[in-house]
């Protein structure tokens, strides 16, 4: 198959827009909207690789990916918070902060998945949208804050009283305010090669096959061994993992995040970039997510059109996609090209 | 033909009741290693039931279960067929968005010791292991005269190569008994020939005991040494082919009165 | 307050969701699909029963009949160009062309009516009935029996009719009632059709509780109607009446008792609770899959 080449293009498009944007960046010829847009990018493709091994790969519907974002932000934000005063290196900060935020997002996710993954249908689709919603209107009435007295908070009602010196970490509705910004675009980046290094080559490897075999027919791979609760585990725990991690790094780059941010819109934005980029197709949820990230932006000329041309296109690209001329046209190309290739040689 | 080994497989008194229907009752049935055994009777006689209870897909209401030596009551589906027990489905049932390797690569999961840590690293222990897997994958298939297509996905593969691939992905996991559910069905006679030749192979080479589901009567009777019929869910009768051949009861249930 | 009277206007605010989980859960049933696009059908019929009654000063009946007219046309027009071409793609296919759906209706609605609220008219007489030092509101009794009229309707139309009896056919295998000759197409548009028309009516019934109309309004009540739909089984009429019911008693009393910012969080722990007690939902019915 052409997976490794399908690989070297994902790799290449990052690390090429990288270098690109970089020098754009540096250069200081990246506008303002343009350059506050790259590290959100990272982020939603991280997630979105992720989910895209949930949804794709593994053929269940996540609906809460953003819940698990916002656990990792939210997360992120507090160990940042906590540690400022022990970690003065941003970067050691940062990537602390994103490790906590992923795995308390991958422990969330095992505690949903246990008792869900065993049903087959659309049960996960229903608890994830379910538990977006719970962590969305927890962390709204969550109060957090920190002085030399260690953590202290309380819920609902803000009865959290500092000494002087302490600070909020979380405000309830207005979620966390003056949080210093040590995310970078470097580092966003960086979580996506990984991301996108750990799905190729976890789907290359027996556990891939598993969550492929678990997808196709559930029945036919317990037959033959395969677990398929534990395989879809897997697959929905690294997600969680990816969307905790993606959610720290956005947290940390907005000095201001509230909570409902990650609302059920978000969830349902990174699954259209799973979804439009093609299902199991890496490469193409990264050209989706930067696409459709950008052309909202890009449209901001017509201002309050943008949002309904955004869903006119949304809709446009799953009736072409799915439409049968469209699809046999598309598949006789790629035999052409196959052919093509084999003359001279290739594969 | 060994009848004085220990059984593979002794299964006593099984029965499944459905919501107060019974669908199989009071089945017995013993399968010596290295036998090929033919379970036949009409439509809707509980056959498929039999196999779907042997691998647990349902839980059996009543009886025993012994394979190779072990009481396999409160035992998973996976559990069987670590144990030594693989199948094939009556209606093909593979991985049809996953490659022909693939699917028989995923039917050696159970030898991976290698962890995905390693994998996602692609540590020594991993690239070891997956040469292995390959390597004995791509035999299997060679076997099931499946190698030339092993880069296509398994769902456009033809109907016949399809019932191949199923009992290679079987062939995989490693069993000691491999059911199999109609595998000629729909095949033409030139193939159900050469299906005959090739689950006779397998038996000997990888000195397993077949029990099989099928139809067909001629190679029902042409490769298996032993006939166990069944009707409406209960043993009618037990032989060798010839026995059968001339057993009234078997005929009668066959064309009725 | 006491415990009755929140029980009442949590059965109040049940009623209205199961109204529109009713349609969630017929066009579930038929279609197979999750249309989350129907909360937004919810916020036009809103719109209409607001602009009849306050530019057209229509009285009450009148006006929910004309938001009902547009509802009905919306859905129908829905399924035919945007649902109906996508019949054989994924289901993630479909619900992503939903969601779609749902962003388009929100965002021409802030064109056409800006995001500014306005506040929906008092459209029913504001009188209560007294019982024994409990007052019921006459738009609480006419959402709750408005509710039961609707379900007994629906059942007696899906089981005694022969319209009623293609529904069923579809739902079970639509390919086996298209040989039996059924018209699968219209079967599946009149399912749309009464789905939306439903939405109109709780559309009115909403916006009497919570009085203020935005683009955005039918959003919740729409997630949560789906919820109350696979909380009672999703594909049962019974059980999205009962779902709808429950899930309204469940978000008042958590709301009363126990904190009105988490009641959100509470209904959807109670669904995902549920669930994992029976799977299928309360009145759902389990199937097994054929080996």
């Amino acid at each position: 198959m052409n997976n490794k080449r399908s690989q070297i293009v994902s790799f290449s498009i990052i690390i090429i827009l990288y270098a690109v944007l970089e020098i754009l960046l540096k250069t200081g010829n990246l506008s303002s909207l343009f350059s506050s847009l790259l590290i959100p990018v990272c982020c939603y493709m991280a997630a979105a690789i992720g989910l895209n091994l949930n949804v794709g790969i593994s053929g269940e519907l996540n609906l809460g990916q953003a819940g698990f974002m916002s656990i990792g932000a939210f997360t992120g934000i507090c160990v940042s918070g906590m540690l400022s005063g022990v970690i003065s290196n941003g970067v050691i900060r940062l990537v602390t902060a994103m490790i906590v935020g992923m795995i308390l997002a991958g422990v969330f996710g095992i505690l949903i998945g246990i008792p869900t993954l065993k049903l087959s249908g659309d049960y996960l689709a229903i608890v994830t949208l379910a538990f977006g919603e719970i962590i969305k209107s927890l962390v709204t009435n969550l109060y957090l804050g920190m002085d030399s007295r260690g953590l202290h908070f309380s819920f609902v009602q803000n009865k959290v009283s500092l000494e002087p010196g302490g600070k909020m970490l979380l405000n309830g509705a207005m979620g966390a305010t003056g949080t210093e910004r040590i995310a970078s675009f470097t580092a966003g980046v960086i979580l996506v090669l990984i991301c996108l290094a750990f799905v190729y080559n976890l789907m290359d490897s027996g556990s891939g096959r598993a969550i492929m075999a678990a997808r196709d027919n559930r029945i036919a791979a317990s037959s033959i061994g395969i677990d398929v609760t534990r395989t879809k585990m897997l697959a929905f725990v690294v997600s969680a993992g990816m969307a905790g991690a993606a959610g720290a790094l956005y947290g940390l780059s907005f000095s201001t995040l509230e909570p409902r941010k990650f609302d059920f819109n978000l969830s349902i934005m990174i699954l259209v970039y799973v979804v439009l980029g093609g299902l199991g197709n890496m490469t193409g949820t990264l050209i989706a997510t930067m696409l459709l990230v950008t052309l909202p932006q890009m449209l901001r000329g017509l201002s309050d059109f943008r949002m309904l041309i955004y869903a006119i296109v949304l809709i446009a690209m799953m009736l072409i996609t799915n439409n049968e001329k469209v699809k046999i046209f598309i598949e006789k190309m790629r035999l052409r090209r196959k052919e093509k290739g084999a003359g001279n040689g290739e594969n | 033909m060994g009848k004085t080994d220990d059984p593979v497989l002794k299964v006593e008194g099984l029965g499944i009741d459905f919501g107060g229907l019974t669908a199989v009752n009071d089945f017995s049935l013993t399968v010596y290693p290295n036998e090929i055994r033919g379970l036949i009777g009409p439509n809707g006689a509980g056959k498929t039931t039999v196999f779907n209870m042997l691998t647990k897909v349902y839980d059996p209401s009543r009886g025993t279960i012994i394979f190779d030596g072990k009481d396999t009551s409160g035992m998973t589906e996976v559990e069987i067929n670590r144990a030594g027990i693989a199948r094939t489905f009556q209606n093909i049932r593979l991985f049809s968005g996953m490659t022909v390797l693939d699917n028989v690569r995923a039917g050696m999961n159970g030898v991976i010791t290698y962890g995905n840590l390693s994998a996602v690293l692609r540590l020594p222990s991993f690239r070891k292991q997956e040469k292995e897997i390959r390597e004995r994958s791509v035999e299997l298939l060679e076997i099931f005269g499946l190698k030339d297509d092993m880069d296509l996905l398994a769902g456009n593969l033809p109907y016949g190569a399809q019932r191949r691939l199923e009992m290679a992905r079987a062939m995989a996991t490693g069993p000691k008994l491999l059911l199999l559910d109609e595998p000629a069905a729909g095949m033409n006679p030139q193939e159900t020939e050469e299906l005959m030749d090739m689950v006779r192979s397998i038996r000997d080479r990888f000195d397993i005991s077949i029990l099989l589901i099928e139809h067909d009567m001629q190679l029902v009777m042409g490769i298996c040494e032993k006939i166990t019929v069944l009707n409406y869910g209960m043993v009618l009768s037990e032989g060798t082919p010839s026995e059968i051949q001339n057993d009234p009861q078997v005929i009668k249930a066959y064309l009725g009165d | 307050m006491s415990f009755l009277s929140y029980l009442i206007n949590g059965l109040r605010l049940g009623s209205v969701y199961a109204i529109i989980a009713l349609g969630y859960t017929m066009v579930y049933g038929i279609a197979k699909m999750l249309n989350f696009a129907h909360g937004d059908v919810i916020m036009v019929g809103a719109y209409t029963a607001f602009f009849a009654a306050t530019a057209a000063g229509l009285p009450l009946i009148p006006a929910v009949l004309l938001a009902m007219a547009v509802c009905t046309v919306l859905g129908v027009a829905i399924e035919r160009f945007a649902y109906k071409p996508l019949r054989s793609a994924t289901s993630l296919s479909v619900l992503i062309t939903a969601i779609g759906v749902s962003y388009l209706l929100q965002n021409a609605a802030q064109l056409l009516w800006t995001s500014n609220p306005r506040i929906f008219p008092s459209l029913f007489s504001n009188g209560a009935f007294e019982l024994g030092g409990l007052s019921i509101s006459y738009v609480t009794v006419i959402t709750i029996v408005t509710c039961i009229v609707i379900m007994v309707c629906l059942m007696l139309f899906v089981n005694k009719t022969r319209t009623g009896s293609a529904m069923r056919a579809c739902a079970e295998d639509q390919g086996a009632a298209a040989l039996m000759g059924i018209n699968v197409n219209r079967i599946i548009s009149l399912t749309f059709a009464i789905g939306s028309g439903l939405a109109a009516i709780a559309s009115v019934l909403l916006c009497s509780t919570y009085p203020t109309v935005t683009p955005t309004l039918g959003a919740m009540p729409g997630i949560k109607a789906f919820t109350a739909a696979v909380f009672g089984g999703i594909g049962s009429i019974p059980g999205a009446f009962l779902g709808g019911l429950l899930l309204g008693i469940i978000e008042i009393l958590a709301g009363a008792y126990i904190s009105t910012q988490l009641s959100d969080a509470i209904v959807f722990a109670v669904l995902i609770i549920v669930l994992l007690i029976r799977p299928s939902g309360l009145l759902g019915k389990k199937v097994r899959e054929k080996v």
